[in-house]
Formats: structure tokens, sequence, C-alpha cells
């Protein structure tokens, strides 16, 4: 277990010791933590949202969807100041808010719980939507993935819906560590794109590539291909 | 005279007219009775396709911007098909919304098995804080469906195309006291009051009308009960409400018949309504045998 402090805000070089106090493991294989840097670069560059702004109507929403291995989100968000560093350590524990599922009725900041995959884009259509009845323009809805989780038909339901409706305000990251069992022939990126969704297929692990890959496309919602190492 | 689904359309149209943070969320079924609704608020109806399990998860997104959604569509569809969505995006997220279904236990009798649900409320039942309404009667429709708008839990409205010659329970979600008598009470869930009606005339029992089931009025089938002999006729699944009688009378002795849609055979049949009632003893005749049976009467 470590022991040193961690002074707020916290940089992205201290998300690894951020995620060793979750795990109580100092060493951390790239594999493990896919989804690290872009959960990084979405709080750190993109999204429009704070500890201050976490009620606030006009800010943006980020829907984990792949709620499973959920630690390098607790990091981000405790490095971000929603949630202090010294609950990491209870990860998982009876008494924690930080379950091995995060539950959003327990985090601040988490916008919705998650775990069983295949929840999370319906609902973050479903908060396109909303928004886009309260004519709230600016704010941005995104929803992380996993290519394996797009097994579950909830997500195709989901992005045939949102090309139709022209969501533009949505915008989905799939984390692509080639875990889906029966892979994804002619690619992931286009499932979206026959369905009308402009993509970026980018490294997963580029932070400029990864914020330029988030720029908003008007008229269409977007997806946003972040190839990370293959799962082992 | 209009049905409940026809009262649904009527009354929903007007609370999307009324209360911005109403929406509408469909699945195809009942598109074509809203049309002009759709029309008058295109981005609070919302038909997202034959897609049940987004139907459910879009309007827990709904729900998370602070909107108060319905979702409609066929019982089948709207419970069973995406049960990990009602039992994952609402309560767990911790908002709510309605759900207002059509086709019963078995409305459309024709329609086979595909298209009967004789299970929903039963399923709710696993879930925390949900409220159910069963309406007997179209002019039940709105009262209820109003109360489930302005409440902020996760409702249920199973809606039937079978009704009661007169509505009840309009001002109360308590139970309503149709009929006192001395050798037991028989608790008739929406649609059933008729049969029910019919089947006990001479028995000299109680009879009490059940439109809200959840919350399940324990309080007054306690206090009305002068016999401790409980008959449940329930147009879904039998005995979905024997729990919530256990609980009510935990303090005495007591007896329970369950009538209902028997869970242990599948009927495949077709046909009409009446025809599945008869099948299953849920027809005046079946209903009053049973509990002449069962009171030794």
């Amino acid at each position: 277990m470590t022991t040193t402090t961690v002074a707020l805000p916290a940089g992205y070089g201290d998300l690894r010791e951020l995620v060793g106090r979750l795990t109580g493991d100092e060493k951390h294989d790239r594999s493990a933590m896919s989804t690290l840097d872009v959960l990084w670069v979405l709080y750190d560059r993109v999204l429009h949202i704070s500890p201050a702004t976490a009620d606030d109507p006009e800010r943006d929403r980020f829907l984990l969807s792949k709620g499973h291995g959920p630690m390098a989100y607790y990091a981000v968000l405790a490095a971000k100041g929603f949630i202090p560093v010294d609950e990491l350590s209870g990860f998982g524990e009876f008494d924690s808010p930080l379950g091995l599922h995060p539950d959003r009725t327990l985090v601040p900041g988490v916008e919705v719980g998650s775990g069983s995959l295949g929840h999370g884009l319906p609902i973050a259509v479903g908060v396109a939507l909303g928004l886009r009845a309260q004519d709230r323009w600016r704010p941005r809805v995104v929803c992380l993935i996993g290519d394996a989780e797009l097994d579950e038909g909830s997500n195709h339901e989901a992005i045939a819906f949102a090309g139709a409706a022209s969501l533009d305000n949505l915008t989905v990251v799939v984390i692509d560590n080639a875990s889906a069992t029966h892979g994804w022939p002619g690619g992931i990126s286009t499932r979206f794109s026959v369905e009308g969704w402009s993509t970026a297929t980018v490294d997963g692990y580029d932070h400029d590539a990864l914020e330029a890959a988030f720029t908003r496309v008007p008229g269409r919602p977007h997806a946003v291909v972040a190839q990370v190492e293959k799962k082992e | 005279m209009p049905t409940m689904r026809d009262r649904f359309d009527k009354v929903t149209s007007d609370l999307l007219a009324e209360d911005p943070r109403s929406a509408l969320v469909l699945a195809d079924i009942s598109a074509d009775r809203f049309v002009s609704a759709a029309q008058a608020h295109p981005h609070r109806v919302i038909n997202v396709g034959i897609r049940e399990q987004l139907a459910i998860g879009a309007a827990a997104g709904l729900a998370l911007t602070g909107f108060r959604p319905i979702v409609h569509t066929y019982a089948s569809f709207l419970v069973e098909r995406p049960f990990e969505q009602v039992k994952l995006d609402f309560g767990h997220q911790g908002v709510g919304a309605v759900l207002v279904s059509v086709g019963a236990s078995y409305d459309w009798a024709a329609g086979g098995r595909t298209h009967h649900a004789p299970g929903d409320v039963a399923l709710l039942d696993t879930l925390p804080g949900w409220t159910v309404h069963v309406p007997g009667h179209p002019a039940e429709v709105e009262p209820l469906l109003r109360r489930a708008m302005a409440a902020p839990e996760p409702a249920y409205i199973r809606l039937s195309e079978r009704s009661n010659t007169i509505p009840r329970g309009i001002a109360s979600p308590r139970f309503e006291v149709v009929g006192v008598g001395s050798r037991g009470t028989v608790v008739a869930v929406g649609p059933m009051l008729d049969a029910v009606l019919a089947a006990v005339e001479g028995l000299d029992m109680t009879v009490v009308y059940a439109a809200t089931v959840r919350p399940f009025d324990a309080d007054t089938l306690a206090k009305t009960l002068r016999t401790p002999a409980v008959v449940l006729v329930e147009p879904y699944l039998a005995g979905t409400s024997a729990p919530y009688v256990s609980a009510a009378l935990t303090h005495i002795p007591h007896r329970l018949l369950a009538l209902g849609v028997p869970r242990d055979v599948e009927l495949r049949r077709y046909g009409v309504p009446e025809q599945h009632d008869r099948a299953y003893g849920l027809d005046p005749h079946g209903v009053r045998q049973a509990v002449r049976t069962f009171i030794g009467a």
C-alpha cells in the first residue's frame, strides 16, 4: 500500500498512485488500465464538468457504461476532486461508496450506475433526448463502452435510433482492446457509420489525438474508437 | 364507450400539453394514436421503433434530465422483454417513470402466448418501490395516471380491454369496500370486480375493490375482516398478492384462496378472453364454485 500524499488538483502523473490506493498494487500493466488515458483526456480536456457544477443542468454528462473495473474512473474522479482521495482505499468494502461497479446514488459525479453491460448507451440516448427537449444545446453526452460490450443487442437499438434521430449531442467512445469473442468484422466504426454516425479511430493512449477526436460533429452523433492494447 | 386505451391516449395528450416535465416513449405500438401529440411536442413524444430495451433505457435517461416519462407498449414487451432495464435503469438509478401497458393477461386471446403477460405484476413485485395500478373501468384511468405522474416513484399502470360496468376507487388509492358480509372477504382486483360480484351473490361475503394494488392496502383489509377467510381474485398470476395478504394478517390465523391465471400450465388455446376466463375458472361460475368450496357454503 502506498503512503504517498497526492496534492489536489492531481495530474496525469498521479493517476497510477491513485489507482494503487484502490487496488493495493503499485504495478498496473496497460491492458488492465485500458480506459485510463481516455478518461483523463475527457475529464482534463473535453468535458465541462467539475465538482462545483456536478448538479448544473448545463453540465456535460459522462456515462461509464462499461462499469466493471472502475479503478481508473474512481482515480480520475478523485484526481479531479469529485471524491476524497482517502476514500479510494476502501474500494469494494461493505461501508465504502466505491463498489466494483459504480452506483450513481453513492458517488458524487457518477451520472449512471453500471455493471450490467449494454445499459449505458440507451440511457445516454435518453439523456441526449432530454437535453434536446429542454433546449439545452451546449451540454454534450459522452458514453464509454467496451468493444466486447457491443455484443449486447441493446447497444445496437441505441446506435440505430441515435443515428436516425441525428442526436449530435451524443458521443460514444468505444475502448477497443479486441476482447469481443467473435470480433467485429469490417471494424467497429462501421457499426456506427452505417447508421449515420460520424466516426474517428485513434490511439487510445495519445492524448492530443483523443482530444481532437472528441470534437463534436454537427448534425450527427459521433463515435470515437480508442484502440488500446489487446486484452490478454 | 371509450376504452381504457382511448382514455389513456386522451389523458396522456392532455398531460403532454399541461406538464412540461411529461414525455412519452413509444415502441411503435399505439404510435398512430399519438400523431397529433407528436406534432405538437416533437421532442417529448419519442417513438424509438420496435426497440423495447432502448425504450426503457431512453426513458431513464429522460428521467435523469428531470422528465417524468411515460413508456407505453404491450405488457409482454414493456415489462417482460426488457425486465433487466426496468430493474436497473429506474429504481437502481434513483429515478422513476410511469409504465403503461395494454394487453393484460390475455386481452388478445387469439394472439396466443407471445402476447399474453400474466406475470407482469409478479415480476415487478421482485423490485422495491413500485406503485402498481390496475384500473377496472375506463373512467379510472385518468385519476390513476394523473396520480402516477404526480408521484416520484416508478409506477406501472396495467390497462385492459376488460371492464367493470361502474367505475370505482377514483377518490383514493385505498381499497374500496363494495359490500359487507360475515363469511369472509374477497379482494377483487381491477376488471375482476364484476365477475366477483356476480359470483358471491347471496354468499354473505365482504367484497373490497382494489385498483391500486401496490402499495397493498393492508390496513383496509385488516380493518374490514370479520372472518379470517380471504379470497384474492386477480386478473394476473394466481397468488401474486398472497404474500401481501399474509403480511397484512400476521397477527391472526387466517385462510387464503388465491384465484388468478394458473401458474402451472401454459394454455395453448386462442379464441376470446371469455373462453380463457372459463378455462381458468375466472368467470363468475368458476369463481362462485371456488368460493363456495372455500367457505363451505
